[in-house]
C-alpha cells in the first residue's frame, strides 16, 4: 500500500537490500512510510509487527538497524544518501544485518 | 559569564562547535515555546544560556519545523503553524543573541538529556546536565549551569484498545509531525480519533495533505462553543475569541472536505494483520462505556489517535521536584507564581507544569527566563521589571482558566470515581504495554491473584512499563487500570511510580562509562 503520489526522492537508501527513495531533510521513518512500509520491526516477546507510533522519539516503537547499529529510532534519524536499513527482530542484537 | 565554546572571537558567521563540557548561567531543557521564551529572555537580561533539545532544530512539538532543505511536493505549501510570528520573533532573538552578543546562547540540538544532578554547595555549577548527542548516540556532552529551566513539554496521551499496536495506528501528534515536518502523509484513508481540540487541526492538516479522512471521532460529547464552556471561560478575554475563531476555521475546513465528526463516540478496536484495515466505532457514555449494540466498522488504512497530552516529567521527578495531579488527571510539576519548583534553582515552564497550550508556555517561559536571570544576578529588579512580571502572571492566570475549561470539556475518565469505561474496551489479550507485549490478562493476574494494588507492584510482577519507553506510553493507563482492578482510585504517588525513570533515556553503556567519573579532558572526538 503506498501513500499519495509524491515526486521521486533526491537520493536512495536501501531497506533490506531494496532501493528506496528518500528526500533531503526527511526522516528515515518518513522515507519508509512514503515507500508504503508501515512496519519494520517485530517485538522480542510475541514477534508482533511494529512501525511508527508516536513519531517524536518517545515510544521506541520505530526501532530499526541503521548502518549496522541496532535500535535506532528512525523517526529521529534524518536520511543520508546510502543509508542501509535492516528491519529488526527482537532486541536487534541477534543478527546484526550488516 | 561565557560559554566555554572555543573560538568565541571568531567572525559572527561561524558557529563554533562547543566543547564536551559547557558552562553557562542558565541551562534550558526543551526548545519548544516555553524553552525558547526562557532562553531568549534570560539571554536578553545578559545571561549565558545553553538551550538543549533532543530535536534537530528549535520549535518543539507545537512549532515543529521541517528541515530547511526539505523540498515540499508541488501543490503543498510549507506549513505555517499558528503562532508563526511569535516563533519567528523568538528565533530571530536567538540568532541575535548568538551572533551579535558573542555566542551568548549555546544551542545544543539532538542532545538527549539522560540525567540531571544538582549541587547546592556549588553556585557556579549548581546544576549539571548529562546528554547523549545524536540518534544513534555518537558522543556525550555535559552542561554546567547556575540554574535550570525545565521546559520538557508533553506528548500524546494514549489509551490501550484491541489492535492499538497494529502498524498504521499512530498518535495524532505523530500523524501531524509527518505532515508538518516531513511532507509525508501517513496513509490514504485516515480516521482521526480520541479527545480534545487538537483532533481538529490534525484532521484538517491530513485533508490538506491529500488524505481522505472518513471520520473524526471525539469521545467527549462536549463542544467548545457550548454554554458550559462559555460560562467557564469568562475572563479568558481576547484569547477565547482567538480560540473560537480558530476552532471555527477548522470546523469550516472539515465541512469543506465533508469530514463527519462523531462526538460522544470512540474507536474501540482496530482490525488488521500487518496493518490496520478497519476500526470499530461505538457511541460512549459519560464514563466512556461503549454501546456495542450500536457499534459499526469503518474501513481505513491509518488511525491517528490521541487523548490529550502527557507531560514529560522524568527529569523533574528525578530531581525531586514536588509533583501534583492536575485537573486532567496528569502528573505535573508544582510551581509558584515565579515558575519556581520546590528544588532551589530549578524553574519549570510550559506543558510540564500543566497542559495549557503554546501561548501559556510562551508566558511561562518568559517568566521563568526573567526569574532565572534574577537568580544569576542579571536583570536587576526594577519597577518596570516587576510590572512586566505582574502582567505576565495575570495573562498566564487567564490562559490557565481557559485550559481548565478545556480539561473540563474534554475529560478522560481516570477511574477516580469508578473504573473508567474505556477499560471495558479491552479484551483479555489486548496489549497494555507495547514494549513488553504485556496483555491485560497478565495485569489482571498481578492485581487480582498476586495482590498488586498499585501500578509499581504490577510493573514488577507483569512487566508493564519495563521496556524501551520506560512506561511513557502505557504508564498513565496502566496505573488507572491497576487501580481499577483493585477497586481503588489512582493517586499521585501511584502515577509517579510509573513515571520515575532514573535514566531519562536509554543510553549506550560506553557513554555511561565515559561519564563517571567526570572527565576534565573530555573525549577526543568532541573537538
Amino acid at each position: 500500500m503506498s501513500t499519495p503520489a509524491r515526486p521521486p526522492g533526491n537520493f536512495e537508501i536501501t531497506v533490506d537490500g531494496e532501493p528506496v527513495p528518500a528526500r533531503r531533510g526527511q526522516s528515515l521513518a518518513a522515507a519508509l512510510f512514503a515507500s508504503g512500509r508501515a512496519s519494520w520491526r517485530r517485538t522480542r516477546g510475541d514477534g508482533r509487527p511494529r512501525g511508527l507510533f508516536c513519531g517524536i522519539g518517545v515510544c521506541f516503537d520505530c526501532l530499526a538497524t541503521v548502518n549496522g547499529i541496532p535500535n535506532v529510532r528512525v523517526c529521529l534519524a534524518e536520511a543520508q544518501p546510502g543509508d542501509t536499513i535492516h528491519t529488526q527482530e527482537g532486541t536487534g542484537h541477534d543478527a546484526r544485518g550488516c | 559569564m561565557h560559554a566555554d565554546a572555543e573560538g568565541a572571537g571568531l567572525p559572527t558567521s561561524v558557529d563554533p562547535e562547543p566543547g564536551p563540557e559547557v558552562t553557562v548561567d542558565v541551562a534550558v531543557i526543551g526548545a519548544g515555546p516555553a524553552g525558547l521564551a526562557a532562553a531568549v529572555t534570560a539571554a536578553g537580561a545578559g545571561c549565558t544560556v545553553a538551550l538543549v533539545d533532543s530535536g534537530a532544530r528549535p520549535g518543539g512539538q507545537f512549532f515543529r519545523q521541517p528541515a530547511p532543505d526539505l523540498a515540499f511536493s508541488p501543490g503543498i505549501t510549507r506549513p505555517r503553524h499558528r503562532g508563526h510570528r511569535a516563533f519567528r520573533a523568538l528565533t530571530a532573538a536567538l540568532s541575535r543573541a548568538n551572533h551579535r552578543d558573542d555566542g551568548r546562547v549555546t544551542e545544543l540540538f539532538q542532545h538527549h538529556v539522560w540525567h540531571v544532578a544538582t549541587d547546592p554547595t556549588n553556585t557556579e555549577r549548581a546544576v549539571t546536565l548529562h546528554a547523549a548527542v545524536g540518534e544513534p548516540p555518537r558522543r556525550r556532552r555535559v552542561v554546567h549551569a547556575r540554574c535550570l529551566v525545565l521546559a520538557t513539554g508533553a506528548y500524546d496521551r494514549t489509551l490501550p484498545f484491541p489492535g492499538w499496536d497494529l502498524p498504521g495506528v499512530l498518535t495524532a501528534g505523530g500523524a501531524q509531525s509527518l505532515i508538518k515536518a516531513q511532507d509525508t502523509p501517513p496513509g490514504h484513508n485516515v480516521v482521526v480519533a480520541g479527545t480534545g481540540p487538537f483532533l481538529l487541526p490534525v484532521a484538517a492538516g491530513l485533508a490538506r495533505a491529500g488524505c481522505r479522512v472518513p471520520a473524526v471521532v471525539e469521545a467527549s460529547a462536549a463542544r467548545v462553543s457550548g454554554p458550559r464552556m462559555a460560562k467557564s471561560v469568562v475572563g479568558a478575554g481576547a484569547h477565547l475569541g482567538t480560540k473560537l475563531v480558530e476552532a471555527a476555521g477548522y470546523a469550516a475546513a472539515l465541512a469543506r472536505n465533508r469530514i463527519p465528526v462523531y462526538t460522544g463516540h470512540a474507536v474501540v478496536a482496530a482490525h488488521g494483520a500487518d496493518r490496520v484495515h478497519a476500526v470499530t466505532l461505538a457511541p460512549v457514555d459519560r464514563d466512556w462505556h461503549p454501546r456495542m449494540d450500536r457499534s459499526w466498522r469503518l474501513p481505513c488504512d491509518t488511525l491517528a489517535v490521541g487523548y490529550g497530552f502527557t507531560p514529560q516529567l522524568e527529569l523533574p521527578i528525578s530531581l525531586g521536584c514536588t509533583i501534583r495531579t492536575d485537573t486532567d488527571g496528569n502528573l505535573v510539576v508544582s510551581v509558584d507564581a515565579d515558575q519556581r519548583t520546590s528544588v532551589p534553582g530549578v524553574m519549570a515552564a510550559g506543558e510540564s507544569t500543566g497542559v495549557a497550550g503554546a501561548e501559556t508556555a510562551l508566558a511561562e517561559g518568559t517568566i521563568a527566563g526573567r526569574v532565572a536571570a534574577g537568580h544569576c544576578g542579571a536583570g536587576a529588579p526594577s519597577r518596570s521589571h516587576e510590572t512586566a512580571l505582574r502582567r505576565l502572571r495575570a495573562h498566564r492566570s487567564r490562559l490557565h482558566r481557559f485550559a481548565a475549561a478545556l480539561h473540563a470539556a474534554y475529560p478522560v475518565p481516570d477511574g477516580r470515581h469508578a473504573p473508567p469505561g474505556w477499560s471495558t474496551w479491552l479484551t483479555e489479550d489486548t496489549i497494555v504495554c507495547r514494549c513488553e507485549d504485556v496483555p491485560l490478562s497478565l495485569l489482571r493476574i498481578a492485581a487480582t491473584e498476586l495482590g498488586a494494588t498499585d501500578a509499581r507492584t504490577a510493573k514488577l510482577l507483569a512487566r508493564p512499563g519495563m521496556g524501551w519507553c520506560q512506561g511513557r506510553m502505557c504508564g498513565w493507563a496502566t496505573t488507572c487500570l491497576t487501580a481499577g482492578l483493585s477497586g481503588q482510585a489512582p493517586t499521585t504517588v501511584e502515577l509517579t511510580g510509573t513515571a520515575r525513570r532514573p535514566l531519562a533515556r536509554p543510553i549506550p553503556l560506553h557513554l555511561l562509562a565515559e561519564s563517571t567519573p567526570p572527565s576534565h579532558e573530555g573525549t577526543s572526538d568532541d573537538a
